[in-house]
């Protein structure tokens, strides 16, 4: 659930250099979340994107990390899913079997927000390892953290992941927390509560499961993304929705909260 | 009841090579001075347990003090990878590092069972994750058999068990403790009351020994006669934080990066802030 430094895509300027692709990435997925919902956040781009939409939009939004913060209410980014801003902030703080235990457990929460290193089609999520075996991989990432449950367990899950060849693939390499697993019929098969992955968040777009397979289709992207890059970028062959939505540019007030934001963190 | 010892003599009288040592602390009160303490003392092969690695974990991986590691996260929280962690992994550098990974939840409930005197906890987890193994019987290298299918015996649902952990030393930093050694900690708990209810013997530091504990709304006690040694290492939580006492060193997280990244980098910290440094931050 943290953001891969290994596997990022270059940062890049939108056309008329005023916001960046990770800028635009922040606000889409900022915008996915709407007021009053509860939301599990992971860190790194799922927690900017959270904050950004408590400062701007949803003011009401109820942010839970598995520190075991609920409500916390921070004036600047963390940097770690335990910074004292959370516990200070909080409407309470419990333990840590608390949190997965009595609040993530029985499906009270709304939303799950993950990032990724691998995702695949069906909105698999690997955080674990890439290439060789387990046992002898070629990269060994962070694991699991509370994604699994989060993944299985809250009402809705989003997913912000910078779309690359490397990223997206057909298949994960180790499934760390389950999407929509080999298909249709696959979360119920395995007892998983919550619906699955409704949206991926990327710097191209947005991508959403098609109703009949559960396979993720590509159905916005930003201005000045083509769905040809879009394809390029993926590991497997993308479909892209017969009329793209075009998703809006950041306000300046989006932009303006969210580098108030990063320059307090920096 | 509680012993105040230097740490020094808590970490010579309560650790031994070989066993299983829990430090816990989730990001707050993480109990650094003591992890560098136990590669002062050189232990080796110890089975080292918590649920997320961090720093204090990469510093005693790569000093060659651990043969084995369950975890659940393996990360520099907000900044990337565990260079050590990684390189013995990946490399078998300084040792190979056996893995038995988990979920956090998993690990939160197998603290829970230990704590709670039961072989194993009950949760809804790890459902077609590789981490139960591709057939789910839990039976696969990294599950390490400690994750299984259970059958509930009154609705037939099947949910999953995950063995109880029962480590011989856990280690945690606390704010303060008194005289008689009685700990009181506050801010985010963790998993350190079950860490150490769980374990057989426990070391806590605290960032202050005081006459009287004042009663404190939400702040976690662990009686005296339910810990081992304490000791009086103001600042022994350092890079991480203690609440109302310090905050996180955040550039020492981000430094790390680089030093963690160069065997010989880590060489020269290890032999420059552990082995040739005298106790970090203790009081007597």
């Amino acid at each position: 659930m943290n953001e891969q430094k290994g596997l990022e895509a270059p940062r890049r300027r939108a056309e008329d250099g005023a916001y960046t692709a990770d800028e635009m990435m922040t606000v889409a997925a900022a915008r996915a979340l709407r007021d009053g919902m509860t939301c599990f956040v992971g860190i790194g781009l799922p927690s900017a994107a959270a904050n950004l939409a408590r400062a701007t939009h949803a003011p009401g939004l109820v942010l839970i990390y598995e520190s075991g913060t609920i409500g916390a209410k921070p004036g600047q980014l963390p940097l770690s899913i335990g910074d004292g801003i959370l516990a200070e902030t909080a409407d309470t703080v419990v333990s840590v079997p608390e949190i997965f235990n009595y609040w993530l457990q029985p499906g009270r929460i709304d939303v799950g927000f993950l990032g990724a290193a691998q995702i695949d089609k069906f909105g698999n999520i690997n955080t674990t390892v890439i290439g060789g075996d387990y046992g002898n991989p070629k990269v060994r990432l962070p694991g699991a953290g509370g994604a699994p449950e989060i993944a299985a367990s809250c009402r809705e899950v989003i997913v912000v992941v910078r779309q690359s060849l490397r990223s997206f693939v057909e298949r994960v390499d180790f499934v760390t927390s389950v999407g929509y697993g080999a298909g249709p019929g696959d979360r119920e098969r395995l007892g998983l509560t919550g619906a699955g992955p409704q949206k991926i968040i990327t710097d191209l777009g947005v991508l959403e499961p098609d109703p009949r397979t559960l396979e993720f289709t590509m159905t916005g992207l930003y201005p000045g993304v083509t769905a040809a890059t879009a394809r390029e970028r993926t590991g497997w062959d993308l479909a892209i929705a017969g009329r793209p939505e075009v998703i809006a540019e950041p306000s300046a007030a989006e932009l303006a909260a969210l580098r108030r934001f990063q320059a307090r963190k920096e | 009841m509680a012993e105040i010892v230097s740490l020094a003599e808590a970490v010579r009288r309560a650790i031994r090579d070989s066993d299983s040592v829990a430090m816990e602390g989730f990001t707050h009160l993480i109990p650094f001075a003591a992890g560098h303490e136990v590669i002062r003392q050189r232990r080796r092969d110890l089975t080292l347990i918590r649920m997320t690695p961090d720093l204090i974990y990469d510093q005693l991986i790569g000093a060659g003090c651990a043969s084995k590691l369950i975890f659940s996260w393996g990360g520099n929280p907000g900044v990337g990878s565990l260079h050590r962690f990684r390189d013995a992994v990946e490399h078998g550098w300084p040792a190979p590092l056996d893995l038995e990974e988990h979920s956090h939840a998993g690990m939160a409930n197998r603290y829970v069972a230990g704590a709670s005197g039961l072989p194993f906890a009950v949760l809804r987890g790890y459902n077609g994750t590789g981490l139960a193994g591709e057939d789910g019987t839990g039976l696969a290298a990294h599950g390490t058999g400690t994750i299984r299918p259970i059958s509930c015996p009154f609705t037939g649902e099947t949910l999953t068990a995950v063995a109880a952990l029962r480590p011989d030393v856990a280690i945690i930093h606390a704010q303060r403790a008194d005289r008689s050694g009685n700990v009181q900690l506050w801010g985010i708990a963790g998993v350190q009351k079950e860490a150490v209810l769980a374990s057989k013997r426990s070391i806590v530091t605290v960032e202050e020994i005081v006459s009287e504990l004042d009663p404190r709304p939400g702040a976690v006690v662990l009686p005296s006669w339910t810990v081992t040694y304490v000791a009086h290492v103001p600042g022994g939580s350092h890079p991480s934080y203690a609440l109302g006492y310090s905050i996180r060193d955040n550039d020492y997280y981000v430094a790390w990066d680089k030093i963690g990244r160069d065997r010989e980098a880590f060489g020269r910290w290890l032999e420059e802030q552990v082995y040739s440094c005298p106790l970090n931050g203790e009081r007597a």
